[in-house]
């Protein structure tokens, strides 16, 4: 029977379709050139990958999924610049990224979550003492969205969030959520919860955020996979914000730049609700303390969610590099990429394609040095 | 109709005789083929085994520490179990939307339309294999799932008491029973195609018989074609059955999944089937969690083996009244 035969060519044209289009996706130069024709003149300052040679070579890196966007902005940015120039970066999650760098297998990475004691150890087994380059360069602001008509947006305070979340609040016109919206006309709509059903730094970084700022309610400690049962959920961030806007009254959290036309939480920070901007997501990460007795070019955060103005719920994604590498090529393709990745143009590239919040100009000053040094030897 | 002795004689002699040359070479490439589908089936069943050996006998502490969905507590049975139940229910319930739907199709393009329109139809039933399951997918989750809304929560509001139906209907109608929708469109072709060459098999001396008799069009149909292609339909539903149990993306993109012994198919986050299963958490699995996922697809395999066999078995038993010789 030729059935199969068909399918499998289906699924062939398919694939070849897919794959045209996701080319055409790496390849866009367009916001990195225009960033880069723009910040021309301050590239001294910012460290503009452009006062370097034309860097050749493959350069292989690997990590979080939720890096794919903007990395395929980096890429195609460094890329122009150094036209001999490869990066290959391979979306395997941040587990297996922080698992690649340690090992070596991949010369840079990207990871949802700061290395741990064990995995520093064996990364500067890897880089040498004090050899390891860590810094948030992709920030990623994470809403909470909702699908309600005649609503476009709502002030919820952080507990109620979380009792909306667990399931105990199951109306929209909830004493709760009305108390903080005196002007929204809520309805007795049910509310649908939309989460995560596959294992997401997305998911652990809002049960964190959750966690943290209402610690009576959602006592359940933060991990890839959403604790409440029987609730609604979808793979994917594409699949949350579709189940999110095919019902009515669903409720879910996703990456900013990714919620189409569902209505946003302006979350409470200490006395007043703060909407969901890029700015705002870009301030709580300036303005949270860096984690003490790192060494040095380990620039990690310890988030602070209720700094007054600021965007509290964002996923904060690491770059993973070494300061010394075996061969020269390698050294300086990483010292070139992470210049770019870092620099204004590179983080606009980046907000440009995937939503992030750009890297403040402080946590900037403070990662260049690590990556200027890196060196072969 | 039995072989006189004469003849068997000549064909045994055919066959030694003719055994040389391209003959030969025909004869080897068609026995490595066979050999080698046998070999294919034994490395991924023996891949499987050893693979999933790690989870089948690791501990449960050691297996819910490893893997992150699972249970405190609980055998890899148990855990498995909602699985199972959640493949099969999906799979039948396709099953039971599809063959009464493709045995229709089929009998109308052999015995009522006129030719023309039967081929055109033929072809575009056949066309509908050649979707890949994604597209299926895409259409489940932006198309259909919306559009059932309404009907779930009619059915689970005034049909409520039928256990299917019971439970509460979801507002965004990503569910078991729109998978089943999905499902049974996705094998409504295999199903088709095959009972549609079967009941043009139908001896035409059965029909003229029974048109002799005064038979209607129905009449023919129930006493001669149903009866002959009984075994043929069987064997297309398995087929269809099969596929249905080892789809992945289109449930894997509709379903909004829970791991429940639940017949609520009209409710959200009660089911999950192994293939789809395995598909959302393969990507962030390591170490035991990938053989736990392993294991997982070592029960489905089993299943699909058994459910084949079983096919196998009501085909071979039906074959001797099919009304053929």
């Amino acid at each position: 029977m030729n059935l199969s035969r068909f399918t499998r060519a289906g699924s062939a044209v398919a694939v070849g379709v897919l794959a045209l289009s996701l080319a055409a996706c790496g390849s866009d130069p367009e916001p990195a050139d225009t960033a880069a024709g723009d910040d021309t003149a301050d590239s001294t300052e910012t460290g503009s990958a452009e006062d370097m040679e034309s860097l050749s070579g493959q350069l292989s890196g690997g990590g979080a999924s939720s890096q794919e966007a903007a990395m395929n902005a980096w890429r195609a940015g460094f890329q122009q610049m150094n036209p001999d120039a490869t990066v290959n970066y391979d979306p395997v999650g941040s587990g297996g990224g922080r698992t690649g760098f340690g090992d070596g297998s991949y010369a840079f990475a990207g990871s949802d979550a700061a290395l741990d004691e064990e995995e520093l150890a064996a990364a500067e087994a890897q880089c040498g003492p004090g050899g390891v380059i860590e810094f948030p360069g992709y920030v990623s602001p994470v809403a909470v969205a909702f699908n309600l008509e005649g609503v476009d947006s709502l002030n919820l305070q952080p507990e109620t969030i979380a009792s909306i979340f667990l399931g105990e609040i199951t109306q929209w016109n909830d004493e709760a959520i009305a108390a903080d919206n005196p002007d929204a006309e809520l309805p007795d709509t049910a509310i649908t919860v939309v989460h995560r059903s596959d294992e997401s730094g997305t998911t652990e970084n809002f049960e964190e955020y959750l966690y943290s700022v209402a610690p009576d309610i959602w006592t359940e400690e933060p991990s890839g996979v959403w604790p409440v049962e029987g609730q609604e959920s979808a793979q994917g961030t594409s699949g949350v914000v579709g189940a999110a806007q095919a019902g009515e009254g669903t409720i879910t959290y996703a990456d900013a730049s990714q919620i189409a036309d569902l209505g946003t939480v302006a979350v409470g920070v200490g006395d007043e609700f703060v909407p969901y901007s890029a700015e705002a997501a870009a301030e709580v990460v300036a303005q949270s303390p860096r984690t003490e007795g790192t060494s040095e070019y380990v620039y990690t955060i310890d988030l602070e969610r209720d700094i007054a103005g600021t965007y509290p719920i964002v996923l904060v994604s690491y770059s993973l590099a070494c300061t010394t590498y075996a061969d020269e090529e390698t050294a300086g393709l990483v010292k070139g990429f992470l210049t770019y990745l870092a620099s204004e143009e590179g983080q606009q590239a980046a907000a440009d394609a995937a939503g992030s919040a750009p890297l403040s100009d402080t946590i900037r000053q403070a990662v260049m040095p690590g990556i200027e040094s890196i060196s072969a030897g | 109709m039995t072989d006189s002795p004469p003849r068997a004689r000549a064909r045994a002699t055919r066959r030694r005789g003719s055994d040389r040359g391209f003959n030969r070479v025909f004869r080897w490439i068609a026995v490595g083929s066979g050999v080698l589908i046998l070999a294919v089936l034994a490395a991924v069943a023996l891949f499987l085994l050893w693979q999933a050996w790690p989870a089948l006998t690791a501990g449960s502490d050691e297996l819910a520490t490893a893997v992150p969905r699972y249970p405190e507590d609980t055998s890899f049975v148990a855990y498995v179990g909602p699985l199972v139940f959640g493949t099969l229910l999906a799979a039948i319930l396709a099953l039971a939307i599809a063959t009464p739907l493709a045995i229709g199709i089929a009998l109308f393009i052999s015995h009522y339309a006129p030719r023309r329109l039967s081929q055109v139809l033929g072809y575009l039933v056949d066309l509908l294999a050649a979707v890949p399951s994604v597209i299926y997918g895409l259409w489940g989750f932006f198309v259909l799932a919306p559009f059932v809304v309404p009907i779930w929560s009619w059915l689970n509001e005034y049909l409520g008491w039928f256990p299917l139906f019971a439970g509460e209907a979801s507002p965004t109608g990503r569910v078991l029973a729109t998978v089943a929708i999905v499902l049974a469109v996705m094998i409504l072709p295999i199903i088709t195609a095959v009972s549609r060459e079967v009941f043009l098999q139908t001896p035409k001396l059965h029909e003229e018989a029974a048109l002799a008799l005064g038979a209607t069009r129905w009449e023919l149909v129930r006493t001669a074609v149903l009866p002959f292609g009984r075994s043929g339909i069987i064997s297309a539903a398995m087929l269809g059955l099969g596929r249905a149990l080892g789809e992945t993306m289109a449930v894997l993109m509709i379903l909004s999944p829970g791991f429940l012994y639940s017949f609520h198919i009209l409710d959200s986050a009660q089911h999950q089937t192994i293939a789809a299963y395995i598909a959302l958490d393969f990507p962030e699995a390591s170490g035991l969690a990938v053989n736990t996922l392993i294991a997982t697809g070592l029960v489905l395999f089993v299943i699909t083996l058994a459910v084949n066999m079983g096919a196998r078995a009501i085909v071979a038993r039906r074959k001797e009244f099919s009304g053929a010789n």
